[in-house]
């Protein structure tokens, strides 16, 4: 098993924003997160990743094995495509960036500053990051924002190569990928409005009865 | 961690201004001083030091709200936070990568204005030493600073505030090494005691550092 | 029953609703006959005149300056160890606090220095570190006010906290040995406790426990007024949520 969630609270600033989140992603396998703007899809992968501590709840994930990618970009506008990449690999102790640079088509990028991309040139190389980081599960926040169709199934095949070496993938997005045998969760039923007003919140400042 | 020494290093020297700013900063804080102070060269010769050691301080000061802040805007710090590097790890690259862009460059450039304001020789050699000892801790003490105040927005006026009462025994200290060295008096003490600062500070300010960025960043 | 008890935010505010009378009764009625004993029924000091009197404020309000950072030092510790929340608004209550006592310690200070030593201000180490001191408490209510989220906030000030009285001890030696080579500053730093004579220690020390009192009550106050305003902004937060 690769990640296992077992009833999962995530809070953004203090607040509630998801409870009772449970699933599994074995190793193959991908899931993909889906629900309306703002029920809390960023939230739980960065609870995932390990950036927000959960309120309650487990992640039981591969140690250090999970590569994060959220909306930001996380480029160096002065830097080339290859410096961008090299420097990760560094930080993540990985010996080359050729498999990653053929992933996402960016051999003709690699000398261009990464501030004279274009916003979907951006996006490919920083999804190249994911390939450096040699890590098993990915959680994966609207990855597919400002590519083409060509290289959104660009994307979906590095994706389905890396399930096909035993990786695992928790990616939120709103378009079909065409993943086979994606699974799909809807975390609308986990969100606030449809969780029960417990009269024990966890914000002790709300307990019933006159401060 | 080398490789984002390397990289600081190299986008600071890339960032159009980054590198020679507080250098420039430096200059022109000690210029303006005898302008303020008069032109009595005994008077100016006799707080060389200080203003020597204070216009170190704030061009310092200057570029500290970038140590993270450029990191955070483009989301590279949140990447880092979930790489193989520590976050103490992070910051202690961090604070070395502020001195060597700034701290050092003003260590440099101390002798060439002391000349300016008419530094007693004796007090040359004195003058760097405290400089070299005690810059370390105004970065260290400035990364934590800095990851304190790395999610408030226009957070640099904020971070002043906090950093400088931080750094009173730094600037005590190192002052009253360069203004002894200049008198000829024995400034060794003054010396080791801003060494062992500067240490306390490089030993404990990347974990204060990593504590703040982690609440930051959740 | 546990000690802890009282920090859960009920518990307090029903605790220290019913201390608060009585609290306050004593500051006033301590502060108060303190200040007028020493002000009218004491006799004037053969050296200093009648300008001794501003002990009996100066010297209450430079100790509570500073003890109220220590207390901030303890319930920030709590609040990172135990994450007790009314701890970390008892800090942040503290604050505000403390930093007037220090200004008017500074300021009765001043005034207390003009007639003795000829000028307002003088770089002595104690006098400094005091102004170093206020310099915190600015740096610590400012940090309080500019983050957002009031859990980050509380545990961003508790380290800056722990951090600051690291280097505001530091910084009382620092200057120390900063002063000692320029001039003799024993003298204005008259220690009450051994130099000042009965007649004037028992009205000090009645306005000390006095001014302690009158500490307690205020950041008592304060810390209820910030227990509802947390309780505010998390029922207009869950409104909005709903």
């Amino acid at each position: 098993m690769s990640l296992d969630v077992q009833s999962l609270a995530c809070a953004r600033g203090g607040v509630r924003i998801l409870a009772g989140v449970s699933f599994a992603v074995a190793r193959g396998e991908a899931l993909i997160l889906r629900g309306p703007n703002g029920s809390g899809k960023t939230t739980l992968l960065r609870t995932l990743a390990g950036l927000t501590p959960p309120l309650s709840g487990k992640v039981a994930a591969p140690p250090e094995g999970v590569a994060y990618a959220g909306h930001a970009d996380g480029l160096k506008a002065q830097l080339s495509v290859a410096e961008n990449l090299a420097f990760w690999a560094g930080v993540f102790g990985a010996t080359g960036i050729s498999a990653a640079v053929d992933a996402f088509d960016l051999a003709e990028l690699l000398d261009r500053p990464a501030g004279n991309l274009s916003a979907g040139q951006k996006r490919r190389l920083s999804l190249a990051r994911l390939l450096v980081t040699g890590r098993p599960v990915w959680c994966l926040d609207e990855p597919t924002v400002s590519l083409d169709v060509d290289n959104v199934a660009r994307f979906a095949r590095a994706v389905g190569t890396h399930l096909a070496a035993g990786g695992a993938a928790v990616i939120a997005t709103h378009i079909d990928l065409g993943l086979p045998g994606a699974k799909s969760l809807d975390i609308t039923p986990f969100t606030r409005a449809h969780q029960p007003r417990r009269p024990h919140h966890d914000d002790p400042f709300l307990s019933e009865g006159a401060l | 961690m080398k490789g984002l020494l390397l990289r600081d290093l190299r986008l600071a020297i890339r960032a159009g201004g980054g590198f020679g700013l507080g250098l420039a900063f430096f200059l022109i804080v000690t210029v303006l001083m005898p302008f303020g102070i008069g032109p009595e060269t005994g008077i100016i010769t006799a707080v060389a030091p200080g203003i020597l050691w204070v216009g170190a301080l704030l061009a310092c000061l200057l570029s500290l709200d970038r140590i993270f802040a450029l990191d955070w805007e483009d989301g590279s710090l949140e990447l880092l936070a979930t790489s193989p590097l520590p976050l103490e790890a992070l910051a202690g690259v961090k604070a070395l990568a502020h001195w060597l862009t700034t701290g050092l460059p003003l260590v440099a450039a101390a002798p060439v204005l002391a000349v300016l304001l008419n530094l007693p020789v004796p007090g040359f050699g004195w003058l760097i030493a405290s400089l070299a000892v005690g810059t370390p801790a105004l970065s260290a003490i400035g990364t934590f600073g800095a990851a304190l105040t790395v999610g408030v927005k226009r957070g640099g006026l904020l971070l002043s505030l906090l950093v400088l009462p931080l750094y009173v025994p730094t600037l005590l200290f190192g002052a009253e090494v360069a203004r002894r060295g200049a008198q000829g008096l024995d400034a060794l003490t003054p010396l080791a005691l801003l060494a062992g600062i500067s240490l306390l500070a490089l030993a404990a300010m990347p974990f204060a550092a990593a504590a703040a960025l982690r609440v930051n960043l959740r | 029953m546990s000690i802890w008890e009282y920090a859960n935010p009920r518990k307090f505010m029903a605790t220290s609703g019913a201390l608060l009378p009585w609290v306050s009764a004593l500051a006033a009625i301590l502060v108060v006959g303190g200040l007028v004993w020493g002000f009218f029924f004491t006799p004037d000091d053969f050296r200093m005149g009648s300008s001794v009197k501003v002990i009996y404020i100066h010297v209450p309000t430079a100790i509570m300056g500073s003890s109220a950072w220590f207390m901030m030092l303890v319930t920030s510790l709590i609040w990172l160890i135990r994450r007790h929340h009314v701890s970390a608004l008892a800090a942040k209550a503290a604050a505000p606090v403390g930093m007037v006592f220090t200004l008017i310690g500074l300021i009765t200070g001043a005034i207390w220095g003009q007639p003795m030593w000829g000028t307002w201000w003088e770089w002595d180490p104690r006098l400094t570190a005091f102004l170093v001191l206020f310099l915190f408490y600015l740096g610590y209510m400012a940090l309080w006010e500019a983050i957002e989220n009031p859990d980050a906030a509380a545990d961003l000030t508790s380290v800056l906290c722990l951090v600051g009285t690291v280097f505001a001890v530091i910084s009382r030696y620092a200057l120390v040995f900063w002063n000692q080579g320029l001039h003799q500053g024993a003298s204005l730093s008259l220690d009450p406790e051994q130099n000042v004579a009965d007649v004037f220690a028992y009205p000090l020390w009645t306005c000390i426990i006095g001014f302690l009192f009158l500490f307690l009550a205020l950041v008592l106050y304060r810390t209820r007024t910030e227990i509802r305003a947390r309780r505010l902004r998390a029922l207009i937060q869950r409104e909005r949520m709903a």
